[in-house]
């Protein structure tokens, strides 16, 4: 390679503001691990892009309210924080590689596609998702709540919700304050 | 671990991934989501509906014999507060759904309310019966995110425990599957020989169960005077008890006739399923994180990845049974090799000083009171750590703000998603056999509902 490329590099770069892509989505390391940051309307692509490159298990889909944690540092340029993430992990067994998903999920509109249909044993870790947190997912064959009660109001692991105490009264100590 | 700009996709793994799926038969079985699935997509309240009023039952159409059974929470071969709708036809299970719940009490929302030190003490509570990988896959992604690396000691000691723990795990699934299948005796012996190992837990960690022992740092203590002669102890104790289980179990005709060929599952089955562990295993496929992905010093040891053949309830207790005599290989070896060193990072960050320091040092002093007032603080980021547990692969994955408690965490509990497999387990099988497909499945309800 001759010098004068090296000097026309930073003016290609610019561009690309984002940084790395893979599977056409951002990425980064978090602690040794690969995180792919897809959007809510990319998601589906990605994990079928996953799926085809050899991610044979749908390890783990999650989600975390991110209402009491302003200011995040650990999310790509380019991606704007939500309130909500959903987390999915994906392995492959051949290649002994695991990827972790992490999409932004709005307030406002709190969906994100099903992926029963690509991993059908994302059914309960999504129910518990929709239930624990309130992340609704699209197009899941029984979208219900699967460790609180049917008739439950709220989404416990929200920020907003209280931890809950049971009061406790001792013999003749004054009440709580 | 891969590189991050290394996209290796190419046509060889595409065609060799298309040939190992047809090896690992369809998973259409699984995919189905309407009314011909296995799984009773049916909710409590559509339920009541379709009981209708108990004093004046719906008629419904004579020429349908189905009715909808209910099963548990608290029945004696559902391991817990399982609790099972099942379709019948006669004696047959047509469709099923696990409904779980029963234990939930908010371990994950309670875990953002403690220190890092006080951690383990609530995911120790979630896998009653191998408490101490909870602890593990926690410690594991505290110290994955403060980036820390404990002592080799503190390595081996947490191998050493775990083996046990997967030991005494799998000895508990001998004597409830043995009395689920009417070997009523095997309860007595499973459990004896559980209790044998419980004993060195108690003399190690000063609990039988929910030890609290391995913490982020290390180990809470360094093993005790005369371990080795209370391992060895075990390691001479339970083989010929395991060939007293192979008489008693593996040999017997009444016995084999109830698992084999009951739950059948093809490795793509699974696959799709997301199950791990000895579910996974019973269909031939050897995937197993202690080889394939090795953690603590597993890449040091030798040991055997114990698979079945048929994937039915039989091969997965076979599985366990031969996994208890791998774990007690490890084991052995693990008192060769085991090194002398330090049982917990000496970080005075991370673990509180040494008692005899705080006397002699006043910043060993606020060491200690910060650690155990405020606890220590731990980076920014997220991570996930995966450990192999006697029922599959736990994960924690763990969200940290920077401050002394975990922003977030989740447990990725093998048991939760192995229950997935119930209903395809169960599907056209007998409801006799269905108490055979709960017990092989062994989930430990304390993680389900966490």
């Amino acid at each position: 390679m001759s010098k004068e490329p090296v000097v026309e590099e930073p003016v290609v770069e610019e561009p690309v503001a984002s940084g790395p892509t893979r599977y056409g989505v951002p990425v980064v390391e978090a602690t040794g691990q690969i995180v792919l940051h897809p959007e809510v309307d990319q998601w589906l692509d990605t994990v079928r892009a996953l799926q085809a490159d050899g991610f044979c298990m749908a390890i783990d889909v999650t989600a975390v309210d991110y209402s009491a944690h302003p200011g995040r540092t650990d999310l790509p340029e380019g991606v704007s924080p939500e309130r909500f993430e959903v987390v999915a992990s994906f392995i492959d067994h051949a290649a002994g590689r695991r990827v972790r998903l992490r999409a932004q999920v709005s307030e406002t509109d709190p969906v994100v596609p099903s992926l029963f249909d690509l991993f059908p044993g994302t059914e309960a870790m999504e129910r518990e998702a929709w239930d624990l947190v309130g992340v609704a997912f699209d197009g899941h064959p029984d979208h219900t709540r699967i460790l609180m009660p049917e008739d439950w109001v709220g989404h416990p692991l929200r920020r907003d919700v209280a931890i809950g105490a049971i009061p406790v009264q001792f013999k003749d100590a004054p009440a709580a304050r | 671990m891969t590189d991050v700009t290394n996209p290796a996709v190419d046509e060889a793994t595409d065609e060799s991934a298309g040939e190992s799926a047809a090896h690992l038969g369809s998973a259409e079985r699984v995919l189905r989501r309407d009314d011909s699935s296995a799984v009773l997509r049916l909710s409590e309240a559509e339920a009541a509906v379709l009981a209708g009023d108990p004093n004046d039952p719906p008629t419904g159409d004579a020429g349908d014999q189905r009715m909808i059974l209910n099963m548990g929470p608290s029945h004696p071969s559902t391991h817990g507060v399982l609790r099972l709708m099942l379709e019948m036809e006669g004696e047959t299970v047509l469709r099923s759904k696990p409904v779980i719940g029963y234990l939930h009490t908010g371990m994950e929302k309670t875990a953002e309310d403690l220190t890092y030190l006080q951690g383990p003490t609530n995911v120790t509570r979630m896998d009653y019966a191998a408490p101490l990988f909870s602890e593990l896959a926690f410690s594991l992604a505290v110290e994955q995110l403060l980036d820390i690396e404990v002592p080799s000691r503190a390595t081996w000691i947490r191998m050493l425990m775990c083996e046990l723990n997967r030991v005494s795990s799998h000895l508990l699934f001998q004597a409830t599957n043995g009395m689920d299948l009417g070997a009523v005796s095997m309860m007595i012996y499973g459990w004896r020989e559980r209790e044998e190992v419980l004993r060195f837990f108690e003399k190690v960690t000063g609990l039988r169960m929910n030890h609290n022992y391995i913490r982020p740092g290390g180990v809470a203590a360094d093993l005790p005077d005369g371990w080795r002669e209370d391992v060895r102890r075990l390691l001479e104790l339970i083989p010929p008890r395991l060939d007293e289980y192979d008489t008693l179990l593996t040999g017997q005709p009444i016995f084999r006739d109830r698992l084999q060929g009951v739950g059948v599952m093809t490795p793509a089955e699974a696959l799709a399923l997301s199950a791990t562990g000895p579910i996974l295993r019973s269909t031939g496929y050897a995937w197993d994180l202690r080889r394939d992905q090795p953690y603590l010093a597993y890449d040091e040891v030798d040991f055997d990845v114990i698979v079945g053949t048929h994937g039915d309830s039989f091969d997965r207790f076979a599985i366990r049974l031969n996994e208890i005599r791998e774990s007690l290989r490890i084991v052995e070896q693990i008192l060769d090799l085991i090194p002398n060193g330090d049982f917990r990072i000496q970080d005075k960050k991370v673990t509180p000083p040494p008692r005899a320091r705080i006397d002699e040092s006043m910043e060993a002093l606020i060491h200690h009171f910060k650690i155990f007032t405020e606890g220590f603080h731990v980076p920014e980021g997220e991570t996930y750590a995966a450990v192999e547990s006697p029922r599959g692969e736990l994960g924690c994955y763990l969200v940290s703000d920077g401050g002394p408690k975990p922003y977030r965490m989740h447990i990725r509990g093998p048991s939760f998603v192995n229950l997935q497999t119930l209903p395809h387990l169960m599907e056209g099988g007998f409801i006799a056999d269905a108490v055979a497909v709960i017990s092989s499945v062994d989930p430990i309800m304390g993680e389900v509902d966490r």
